[in-house]
């Protein structure tokens, strides 16, 4: 499990993160959501010890984070780039025994890894020869080849075409079930939604919500409810304890005031007409997140 | 996708630290050994040197053939190098020069200073005159300190191969460092290796690929000299001191290219694109060729080529090149100017790794030195 604790880094007087602190932990997908400039690839960066945090600290299973450990990180930059000159698998080779792979694994793993992204045709080519959603697909693979002990990938789904994003996302709950933890930041928040068991939010370089997504929804949850009738739902606006938040035609969506009962709601609709749709919605990422960063 | 591999599988063959170094110094022989560029200047610097040595050993085709009369003259002809062919008379050895059987003839000529006389058809080897006006001893009451030849051809030798060798390979490794900032790999690489590791293996890489060079250019010269059968033409004096300069030419090269490749890794670090690099380089271009220039200006032994033997940046040309030129330079003297030269060398890597350290990550724009000294 990789945890940050209490971590400040300033650049040149201006407060890049204050005071963050996060568990990413074995197993589990942990989104990383924020504005640009909110600090996220900062984090990342300490995390890779590509930069040195100023106070604070980044603990690997409990004890502080060395190199030997973080040598087998896997990590995506946010500014892409590999060699355009090399060939695909040979610079997947060079970049696994840099993350301290033997010389024969190195192969076997690049190979192995195309072929997982569907790119094992074009290993013999130069990098500059693909399209750029090919070299998208590279650069994951590079992050992977060595089988790293912990993934930090910096807007993965950027520059991806939809089916890359899937293959990604399905690469991704494999490494997680094999229990590496992955930390993975996008501003595609439906993305993340879709992905994440944990999510982050970070805003003007602080922490300002964390935890598993479910229960980050349930605590941002405000008694929202969707309905269906056969007809206008209009009738809703005149009930007490009743906020109808969006209207259209027969589907409302409604928040109920403290101490309002649900049930009686429902009995109301009941009187109007059938309904055949009546369950609590949870907030949407983007809901959370605009709550959390205001 | 094979997570349950033994542990001890996996650290078999694990590159340690020094082996990391090694992983980085391969790629980048292996990249310089594909460019084509290189491959390139490099025959055509062999074929160069080649063509020197062979070609006019080829055109001059054999040795020349001299008609003689007797065996005292034989031998005269024969230390020229020429072959040496016995007739009976004067008429029958002008005969021979006329119908091309002999290329000359070494007569014998009561009125000559030697005593004898060259005839030839249409022209004369000048190898074989002076070796004839030579049979006469020759004494010299103030023999010349060092050959004039040879004061301007040691310095040019030493300098020019010191010096292209440091270019070619320190802007190798000036353009690797930038291209890799250029296209933003240098963030993966951090991540996973120490940077004084990855600023390491870039050096000795170049290092082995330029050592591997000079000995290849060496060889080449070396056995064109023997194939050509020129090595009798240097004066035979000279060897041993030639031996020792080019013996102790090895060191000093080592260590002025890592004086120079520290240089040149900051050069390319301080630039995040490859257009820019002139900016960085000229000043390290500047610190190659000036103490080039100045070798080859100071071409005598004195007081000024004796301090630009121990100055860092010059010593690996001028040492050797007084060894030639005077003989018996004191052992404690290249053994100072080594020790100062990788006292310097180890002082500019320590500065450059922090350098490099700094400016690496600091995209867009050139970085200051200043700016590169702080901490990332």
């Amino acid at each position: 499990m990789l945890q940050l604790d209490h971590v400040r880094r300033s650049f040149g007087g201006r407060t890049a993160l204050d005071d963050v602190s996060f568990d990413v932990a074995d197993g589990r997908l942990t989104g990383f959501v924020g504005a640009n400039g909110a600090g996220k690839t900062t984090t990342m960066r300490i995390v890779l010890g590509v930069l040195a945090a100023d106070s604070g600290e980044v603990r690997w299973d409990g004890s502080p984070l060395g190199d030997e450990v973080r040598r087998r990180f896997g990590y995506m930059p946010e500014e892409r780039g590999l060699y355009p000159k090399m060939t695909v698998v040979d610079q997947l080779v060079y970049l696994a025994r840099l993350h301290g792979v033997g010389r024969a694994a190195a192969r076997h793993r690049s190979l192995e890894v195309l072929d997982r992204l569907g790119l094992v045709d074009r290993a013999r080519d130069t990098l500059d020869s693909l399209s750029l959603g090919n070299q998208q697909r590279v650069q994951i693979a590079a992050a992977l080849v060595h089988e790293p002990r912990m993934l930090v990938l910096d807007e993965p789904f950027s520059g991806l075409d939809p089916i890359a994003v899937d293959v990604v996302v399905a690469v991704l709950r494999e490494r997680a079930s094999t229990g590496v933890p992955v930390l993975f930041s996008s501003h595609q928040l439906d993305v993340v939604e879709r992905l994440c068991d944990d999510l982050v939010v970070i805003a003007d370089g602080t922490v300002r919500a964390a935890g598993p997504r479910h229960e980050l929804q349930a605590r941002f949850a405000r008694a929202r409810w969707r309905i269906v009738v056969d007809d206008d739902a209009g009738w809703l606006r005149d009930q007490p304890g009743v906020t109808v938040v969006e209207l259209d035609g027969p589907v409302a969506l409604v928040e109920l005031a403290a101490g309002t009962d649900d049930q009686a709601v429902l009995a109301a609709g009941l009187r109007h007409g059938p309904v055949r749709s009546f369950h609590p919605v949870l907030p949407r990422l983007a809901e959370i997140f605009e709550e959390v960063v205001r | 996708m094979t997570p349950d591999l033994p542990a001890a599988d996996r650290a078999a063959e694990r590159p340690g630290a020094r082996g990391l170094l090694w992983v980085v110094a391969r790629r980048e022989m292996a990249v310089k050994l594909r460019d084509r560029a290189f491959i390139v200047s490099g025959v055509v610097m062999l074929v160069l040197i080649g063509a020197a040595l062979v070609v006019p050993a080829l055109l001059a085709g054999g040795p020349d053939r001299v008609a003689v009369l007797d065996a005292r003259t034989a031998a005269v002809v024969e230390a020229t190098g020429a072959e040496a062919v016995t007739t009976s008379s004067d008429d029958e050895a002008t005969a021979a020069v006329r119908s091309g059987d002999v290329d000359a003839a070494v007569l014998p000529d009561a009125g000559s200073p030697t005593e004898l006389r060259v005839v030839a058809l249409e022209s004369v080897s000048s190898v074989l005159v002076l070796g004839v006006s030579e049979a006469s001893p020759v004494e010299l009451l103030e023999p010349a300190e060092a050959d004039p030849l040879v004061a301007v051809f040691a310095p040019l030798a030493f300098g020019v191969l010191f010096m292209t060798t440091s270019l070619l390979f320190g802007l190798s490794i000036a353009q690797s460092v930038v291209e890799e900032k250029q296209t933003c790999v240098v963030e993966i690489l951090v991540a996973a290796v120490p940077v004084r590791t990855l600023l390491a293996g870039k050096v000795v890489g170049a290092a082995v690929l330029a050592i591997a060079q000079t000995a290849v250019l060496a060889a080449v010269a070396l056995g064109g000299l023997a194939l050509s059968g020129r090595a009798d033409a240097l004066p035979a004096e000279l060897l041993p001191s030639l031996a020792t300069a080019v013996g102790w030419y090895v060191p000093f090269f080592v260590a002025g290219f890592l004086l120079l490749a520290g240089m040149w890794a900051v050069a390319g670090a301080l630039v995040s694109r490859i257009e820019d690099l002139g900016s960085t380089t000229t000043p390290v271009q500047l610190v190659v060729m000036l103490p080039f220039f100045a070798t080859v200006f100071v071409n005598s032994p004195g007081p000024a080529l004796t301090a630009l033997s121990f100055v860092p940046f010059s010593a690996p040309v001028a040492m050797p090149v007084r060894m030639v030129l005077e003989g018996g330079v004191p052992l404690w003297q290249p053994l100072t100017a080594l020790a100062l030269l990788v006292v310097g060398a180890v002082a500019v890597v320590l500065v450059a790794a922090r350098l490099y350290e700094g400016s690496l990550l600091r995209t867009g724009g050139t970085t200051s030195l200043r700016q590169a000294w702080r901490r990332r």
